[in-house]
């Protein structure tokens, strides 16, 4: 068997090969579910009504979606760039700190100035945290998927000892987790009874603003460039280096929002458990959208609900609610596979 | 004449393309077969099936009247056919010995049968005149030394027809004229010999019996003592062409002027020593050498790329502190660079966003960081009709282009600014008949607006076509500067080879140590 390179891939297998590729993976899982001895249709249609069959679910899914859009475009910028940013977990952390740290009532401000400073502050904390292995990449070529993993883990036991020391509520009954965010930076509701708050527009926002810088600006250009032949856009007169310290700023700051909206939109206070791994999942979100940032949108949804649902589903039958992890790695992978059938036939021999 | 390799009615597609056409072929024992043929004629397909790598649609290959299963590489090499390749396939960091024997041992043994594979290297040594040391490393042996180990690697596995692809491509003439004696050696002890090429006066130096390929079909097929270089050009190319002739003229300006210029040796290169080196205004300066002697160097260094430790480079007059790619385009170089696919474009970006690469932060290309889709449309169209780049329009991947239109894509994108330093690395590489003579055109009527022209190749026949004046780089310094006219292709190659102009060797002999 070999490999060989289609010379035009035709649009429509483009088009098609991610929404067949998301039912093999189904396919796939729905072996796991047998095993479970579990009925394939009854746990599917139970995830699927979990995750959009009420108005409770689809908000649910949405409030979801919403940190999951941020990483996620933090990941696919960095990743059109070659950076390799593993370290969206520990940016949003850092965001979610700032955020904190000046939310709190160190600063009183009207909810007009507070709310988009305290997002500005966290994308600057996000981003800075990133700029470190982006800078030791390009002096040092140390690999960054090293450094930015690792910091993960730096930063979340810094957040740790935050919590326990310095930043822990006295009003918190023992428990570890900062002070409230003050009423002015409290992201608004978008619908009453719900969870679904102002962050969704603010990830909408910055999904059609990656878009348009991809697409249509100098910055954009020298992005992809960078990332798919470094050597010929150094030729041409783009600044490699700098072009990736702007990547990693870009990157880190949307990973270090997903914070800030998470802690003043959803939870209110800061705890270890703010993010149940948004930045890595984020990953998994980019991927599964081939990097574009209107995709990301489409696969945050998705994985969102995968989320939302096999939570009530495992509520409703005797299925683990880790399914949705399976289902989840299962649909990257069909992806991967099925954009490299796109790019390259089959051959025997 | 028995026919030791027979191939019958070989076809072979990729997708819409045919690569080989019903090409049948025999070769006899003791034979040396050229096979000729422009880039993308058929030839490596060609030879990829044979070898095992490629299974043809259509056709079989027969060796010794038996035929070959395809797609079996092991069969192959079991069958006595051995290849050596146009990129040398050894590992840098084993010994010549190693090298040989590697692959032809079983991976469960635990040491190695050092000593009989010695003696029978020794001996094949001995039989075929191919002298190297079994324990010298391959990673410190000359270019030709390397391939004497690929030929012996070939020979170690009993190989009895030897298909040498593109042999002389890193050659000097004179390590050339070494590889063809081992080569009649051969051919005299009995093997058949398989010789791709498309430098003609190769071809009818060495080879019996020559078979020109083009568009993957066999045009032409003729005992070699009955053909002339115009007869196999013009079958190779299907039809007349001559490349332009360069036109007396009178230098003006110095352009490019580089005083004492050193760099330090970096990985996988040496540095420059004190490089000395002036291109005037309607002037062209050849820059020859073997590969690897400090031309990427210095084209780095033109490029911007790369800043000097030592010494000044000056463009236009003025003297060049701080440079960078950016800053020299701006400057008026027009920059061809050495590797197309590696540095001249990206690949898997559209053909307009490579026709704008180098005006990316100026008007009218852009405006406040934004990108003018119109205006970059309009300038790309512009170019690919005045350059003629044959593509399906600015939204082509540029990755698909043949080499010719990518490389008049960067020429479009040197040249349309009308630089007045024009540095042409290797520029004709892997093209053929007839974009060859589209670029010297381009090249040639760029010198006559007043452009001053560096050209680096490997090929001393386009080098002294072109130039007005020329020198020679080795081992990072550059002889002074020669007048084309009064140099013949025998003193460069000396020269290439570190000799001075005269033969009297700096080093003892070391063009002739590769014998």
């Amino acid at each position: 068997m070999r490999l060989e390179l289609r010379e035009a891939p035709p649009i429509w297998l483009a088009g098609l090969a991610p929404v067949l590729a998301v039912a093999a993976a189904l396919i796939l899982c729905a072996g796991l579910i047998i095993w479970a001895g579990e009925s394939v249709f009854e746990a599917y249609a139970l995830l699927i009504k979990g995750a959009v069959g009420s108005r409770f679910a689809l908000t649910e899914t949405l409030a979801r979606a919403t940190p999951l859009i941020l990483t996620g475009l933090a990941a696919a910028v960095a990743f059109r760039a070659k950076l390799w940013n593993i370290g969206g977990e520990g940016q949003l952390y850092m965001g979610a700190l700032a955020a904190t740290w000046l939310g709190t009532g160190a600063l009183d401000l009207p909810a007009f100035i507070m709310i988009p400073f305290l997002l500005i502050a966290g994308a600057l904390a996000g981003g800075a945290v990133l700029i470190v292995p982006a800078l030791i990449k390009n002096k040092l070529r140390v690999d960054e998927v090293v450094t930015t993993l690792l910091l993960n883990f730096i930063i979340l036991l810094f957040v740790n000892y935050l919590l326990e020391g310095p930043m822990k509520d006295p009003m918190s009954l023992g428990w570890p987790q900062a002070a409230p965010i003050v009423d002015e930076g409290v992201l608004p509701k978008l619908l009453a009874k719900s969870r679904l708050h102002w962050g969704m527009i603010i990830a909408l926002i910055a999904a059609l603003g990656i878009w348009f810088v991809m697409r249509f600006t100098v910055w954009g250009y020298e992005i992809k460039a960078v990332g798919l032949n470094a050597r010929g856009a150094a030729f041409a007169g783009i600044n490699v280096n700098r072009t990736i310290i702007r990547t990693a700023l870009i990157s880190g700051g949307l990973a270090g929002i997903a914070g800030v909206s998470e802690v003043a939109g959803l939870k209110g206070y800061l705890t270890l458990d703010l993010s149940p791994g948004f930045g890595y999942t984020g990953i998994a979100v980019a991927m599964l959208a081939q990097l574009h940032p209107i995709g990301v949108v489409v696969s945050a949804f998705f994985l969102a609900g995968i989320y939302v649902g096999a939570d009530s589903m495992g509520r409703a039958v005797n299925i683990p609610t880790y399914l949705a992890d399976v289902l989840v790695a299962s649909s990257v992978l069909c992806v991967l596979v099925s954009v490299m059938l796109v790019r390259f036939r089959i051959r025997r021999g | 004449m028995t026919a030791v390799l027979r191939l019958e009615n070989i076809t072979k597609r990729f997708g819409s393309l045919v690569a080989n056409d019903g090409v049948s072929l025999s070769l006899a024992r003791g034979e040396v077969l050229a096979l000729l043929g422009e880039n993308g004629a058929g030839k490596t397909t060609l030879m990829n099936i044979l070898f095992g790598h490629y299974v043809a649609d259509e056709g079989r290959v027969e060796v010794e009247g038996e035929a070959l299963p395809s797609g079996a590489p092991h069969a192959a090499i079991a069958a006595g056919i051995g290849m050596v390749h146009q990129h040398f396939t050894l590992a840098d960091n084993l010994t010549v010995l190693d090298n040989i024997v590697l692959g032809t041992e079983s991976l469960w043994r635990p040491f190695q049968k050092s000593k009989a594979a010695r003696a029978r290297l020794q001996e094949m040594s001995m039989e075929f005149g191919l002298t190297v040391d079994p324990d010298a490393k391959v990673g410190d042996l000359s270019v030709g030394e390397r391939q004497r180990v690929e030929i012996l690697k070939a020979l170690y596995r009993d190989a009895r027809i030897l298909i040498m692809d593109e042999p002389t491509a890193v050659l000097t003439p004179q390590e050339t004229e070494i590889l063809f004696e081992t080569l009649r050696r051969l051919v005299a002890r009995g093997l058949s010999i398989i010789f791709i090429s498309h430098k003609l006066n190769e071809i009818l130096a060495i080879s019996d019996r020559v078979m020109v390929l083009r568009r993957g079909k066999i045009v032409h097929e003729m005992p070699t003592a009955g053909a002339d270089r115009h007869i196999l050009a013009e079958a190779m190319v299907g039809e007349k062409v001559t490349r332009p002739k360069a036109e007396a003229m009178e230098a003006g300006a110095p352009v490019l002027t580089l005083q004492g210029v050193s760099l330090r040796p970096s990985s996988g290169g040496p540095g420059l020593s004190a490089v000395d080196l002036e291109v005037c205004a309607h002037e062209i300066l050849g820059i020859a050498g073997v590969s690897g002697n400090g031309q990427v160097q210095l084209a780095e260094l033109v490029s911007g790329l790369r800043r000097p430790d030592g010494g000044s480079l000056s463009l236009f007059g003025e003297k060049l502190s701080d440079p960078s790619p950016e800053k020299v385009v701006r400057l008026g170089v027009g920059r061809i660079p050495e590797d197309r696919h590696a540095e001249g474009v990206i690949g898997e970006m559209a053909i307009w966003e490579n026709m704008i690469s180098e005006d990316l932060r100026a008007a009218p290309i852009s405006n406040k960081g934004l990108i003018d889709h119109k205006a970059a449309r309009a300038r790309t169209e512009e170019q690919i009709a005045r350059f003629d780049v044959r593509c399906p329009g600015p939204d082509g991947e540029t990755r698909l282009l043949s080499g010719g239109n990518m490389q008049k894509l960067i020429l479009a994108r040197a040249l349309s600014r009308e630089p007045g330093l024009v540095l042409a690395n290797q520029p004709a590489r892997g093209l053929d008949e007839g974009a060859i003579a589209y670029v010297h055109g381009q090249l040639l009527e760029a010198r006559k607006r007043g452009a001053g022209v560096l050209l680096i190749t490997e090929d001393l026949e386009e080098l002294l076509a072109l130039s007005d004046r020329v020198a020679v780089i080795y081992h990072g310094q550059l002889s002074a500067p020669m007048e084309a006219k009064s140099v013949t292709p025998r003193e460069l190659g000396l020269m290439m080879a570190g000799h001075d102009s005269k033969g009297h060797g700096a080093e003892s002999d070391s063009g002739g140590a590769a014998a």
